[in-house]
Order: C-alpha cells, then sequence, then structure tokens
C-alpha cells in the first residue's frame, strides 16, 4: 500500500495529467451521443449571460436587415389575410394546435461539424426540450438542452440531426441530415430510385412528427445522385434559410404534445 | 512574483472573452477559426507547478468547450500539451531551459517559431481528430489542422509582439 502511494506522489504529474485527459474524452464522446451533455453546454447559466450580454451590442448591427425581413413577412401574412374566405366555422376541432413564440439567437454556430445555436427562452417561458425552431423562411432545428433561461437548439447543421421531410410535388418522404461540408446545402436520404425528382423541387416538412407542422418550407433540389446500393437517392438540398445569419426566430409550441405523449406511452 | 500571478490571471480570462466571443466567429473561408487561448497556455511560465499549469490548462479548455459546445474536445488537447510542454521547451530553448531560466522575450526569433509552431500543430491535430471523431475522414482533420494551425499561428504571433514589451 505504501508503495502504491509513493508511486502516485512520484508521477503526480502523470496522474492528474490522465485524471484531466480522460475527463475531457469521456464529455467528448458523451457530446457525440445524442442527449447526454449535462453540465457543460450553452444552455449553462453563466455561458448564457456572457452570451447576452454580447448580443444586446452585436444587435444593433442587424437591425436594418432585420427590419427588412420582418417587413416581408408582415406583406406576406398581410396578403393572406385580405384574402381569407369571409366565414369561417368555429369549431373545437378547427383550433390550430401549434403556437408560434418568438425567440433571439444569442449564439449561433454553422462552421463545426456539430452545430447548436443558443437562444434567449428557457423553461419559465414555459418552452420543453424537443420543441421545433423556425424562421419566415423555413426550419432552423429543435431545442435538445434547456434550463431556465436559455435553450440550446441541435441545428439542421448538425450531423445528429435527423429531420422528417417530403417531396412538395409527390409527398414521397424521407430524413434530412447533413454531411458537415456546406452551411447551405442539407441531404435528404431514403428516397427510392422510382421517385422522379426534378433540379428546383420543394421540400417541405411531412407533419408525421409532432414537433414540426406539415408544410414549412425547407429548401429546393439542389442535386441528386444515388447512393452506394443503388436503390435510394442522396439528394442535395439548398436551404431557404440562410443558416449563417440567424437573429429573430420562432419556437414552435405543440399544444397537443402531452395528449400525443400520453398516446404514445399508453401503448409500451 | 505577485506580478507574474496577475499578469497570467489577467490573461486566462482575456483570451478567453476574446476567444468566444471574437475569435470564434471569424469562420474565415466558411469555417477557419484561430484558437488564440493557446497563448495562456504558451506563455506560461517554465518554471512553475506543473499541477497547477495542467490543471489551469484544463479549466481554460472545459470552460471554452461549454461555450462552444464541444463536449470536452479543446479540454483534452489542452491538457495534452500542457503536459508535453516541458519537452518542446527543452527542444526549443535547450541551454537556457537547462538553467530553468527561460524568459520568452529573450529567446530568439528561430526558436519562438518553432515552439509556437509544434504545440500549436499538436493541439490542433488532437482537437480536430476529436471534433470530427471519424476516422474515416483523415483528410478533412488534416486539412483544418493545416489552416486552422496556420491562422492561430499567425495570430498568436501577432498579439505576442503587440503586448510583449510590457513583460520581462
Amino acid at each position: 500500500m505504501q508503495q502504491l502511494f509513493n508511486y502516485f506522489i512520484k508521477n503526480k504529474t502523470f496522474v492528474l495529467f490522465s485524471l484531466l485527459f480522460t475527463i475531457a474524452i469521456t464529455l467528448t464522446v458523451k457530446s457525440h451521443e445524442f442527449h447526454r451533455t449535462k453540465l457543460f453546454n450553452s444552455s449553462n447559466y453563466v455561458v448564457g449571460s456572457v452570451y447576452e450580454l454580447s448580443n444586446s451590442i452585436s444587435q444593433y448591427f442587424h437591425l436594418a436587415e432585420e427590419n427588412k425581413l420582418l417587413l416581408e413577412e408582415n406583406s406576406k401574412l398581410k396578403s393572406k389575410l385580405f384574402n381569407q374566405p369571409k366565414y369561417s366555422p368555429v369549431d373545437s376541432i378547427l383550433e390550430e394546435p401549434y403556437n408560434l413564440n418568438p425567440a433571439v439567437v444569442y449564439n449561433n454556430s454553422y462552421s463545426l461539424t456539430d452545430n447548436y445555436i443558443t437562444l434567449n427562452k428557457g423553461l419559465r417561458d414555459g418552452f420543453k426540450e424537443d420543441y421545433g425552431v423556425i424562421t419566415s423562411k423555413g426550419i432552423v432545428g429543435i431545442i435538445d438542452k434547456i434550463s431556465s433561461k436559455y435553450c440550446r437548439v441541435l441545428s439542421i447543421l448538425n450531423s445528429n440531426s435527423n429531420i422528417n421531410v417530403k417531396l412538395k410535388k409527390t409527398n414521397h418522404f424521407g430524413t434530412l441530415s447533413w454531411d458537415s461540408k456546406s452551411a447551405g446545402i442539407v441531404q435528404l436520404n431514403d428516397i427510392q430510385d422510382l421517385v422522379k425528382l426534378t433540379v428546383g423541387d420543394s421540400i417541405i416538412t411531412s407533419g408525421f412528427s409532432s414537433i414540426f407542422p406539415a408544410n414549412i418550407p425547407v429548401g429546393t433540389i439542389n442535386s441528386y445522385r444515388l447512393n452506394d446500393t443503388k436503390d435510394l437517392y442522396i439528394i442535395d438540398v439548398k436551404l431557404f434559410n440562410d443558416m449563417t445569419s440567424l437573429k429573430h426566430v420562432y419556437i414552435i409550441k405543440n399544444t397537443d404534445l402531452n395528449e400525443l405523449e400520453n398516446l404514445n406511452q399508453s401503448d409500451e | 512574483m505577485n506580478n507574474i500571478v496577475f499578469v497570467n490571471i489577467m490573461r486566462f480570462f482575456g483570451l478567453l472573452l476574446l476567444q468566444v466571443l471574437i475569435c470564434s466567429n471569424i469562420n474565415l473561408m466558411g469555417y477557419i477559426n484561430p484558437n488564440i487561448y493557446l497563448l495562456f497556455i504558451l506563455l506560461y511560465p517554465a518554471s512553475n507547478n506543473r499541477l497547477l499549469f495542467i490543471f489551469c490548462s484544463f479549466l481554460i479548455g472545459v470552460i471554452i468547450d461549454a461555450f462552444l459546445d464541444s463536449g470536452g474536445t479543446h479540454a483534452a488537447a489542452s491538457v495534452l500539451i500542457a503536459y508535453i510542454r516541458p519537452l518542446f521547451l527543452k527542444f526549443s530553448f535547450r541551454a537556457a531551459y537547462d538553467y530553468q531560466s527561460i524568459k520568452f522575450s529573450n529567446t530568439n526569433f528561430a526558436q519562438r517559431y518553432i515552439y509556437f509552431l509544434s504545440l500549436i500543430l499538436i493541439h490542433h491535430f488532437v482537437l480536430f481528430s476529436l471534433i470530427v471523431f471519424d476516422q474515416n475522414k483523415m483528410l478533412l482533420i488534416i486539412k483544418q489542422t493545416f489552416y486552422s494551425s496556420g491562422f492561430t499561428f499567425l495570430l498568436c504571433l501577432l498579439i505576442y509582439s503587440l503586448f510583449s514589451r510590457k513583460e520581462a
């Protein structure tokens, strides 16, 4: 026993090094597994407040651009409003299950292989994990970590991101993922080679999950090729969103989420 | 003595904030970001308590990981170069290291360049290997290591020559 202690004291530098290195590697491995990291991420209170401070300064530089975007969206909504049919029946079935809530982007990464976005909304604003995040142009990602004041969004530019989408024209659906190469292009997999594709076709969300409602725009087909086994397409999708300049986003709250979750749990 | 402690504490927080608020958002050519917080590890006094030094390197790495949501990649790379630093000090500043009297401002350019560049390259290689975490993407790892190291090296030298007069 004495010898063991002596050994540790003699090599204390190496022992400390191996200990810290192991901790760091463990953190790395855990972060590569989905939904695991608990302590060190940007929904953390201290990290969030630093980003909040930095954002309060940098937001002024983007005001003109943001105003333009809001104006565009306003005009779109106004035109929809003016063209609405005059009478709509009052019925609880027709109540919309999705609420949109505005949020501000505090930190956005898009150049790494696994990208995350930090927003200024948290548990105390009534949000939870697995809520979807979109902009007026298209989808952004899904909330994966949340603290009381901040939340972290798993961006669609993340190798762990899998979102169900479909072709607008033919309704064939597949999974949207990212090969971590370009911030403007994501990949749509699992589309059968029987489907006829045209460059420029629109891709929209399928609405199969409770996270995103159907028909949110995603992007257009940029190019496509067959996969290694020659039976499925890999489609490069050009995003409508510019993921490199996100400032204001919307969090989608699904009011039926509890009911849906209960329904799915009762199966098990 | 107190002055050195103070300078290093300021360097720790100064470089940390500079890194997470500015340098990690540069995205030159889409993905190249300099990791200037390495200056803290590179310029830490050579005659030191190694345990404290390794722990500080871990700390700065882990805090940067928290900001960048990168798991423990920066922490691992930082701890590694903190541990192997004496080897490179010996290799780069042979005579001065033997007498335990290294002052970075007294060393000549070539020695300093070799010392900076070798540690920065190792750090970035470990960092990107862990970030990409896929041995099939070796080319991507090497490419990113190469570009980011160059950028980091350049910025480190610039910052170092800007502030070096005050120390010594």
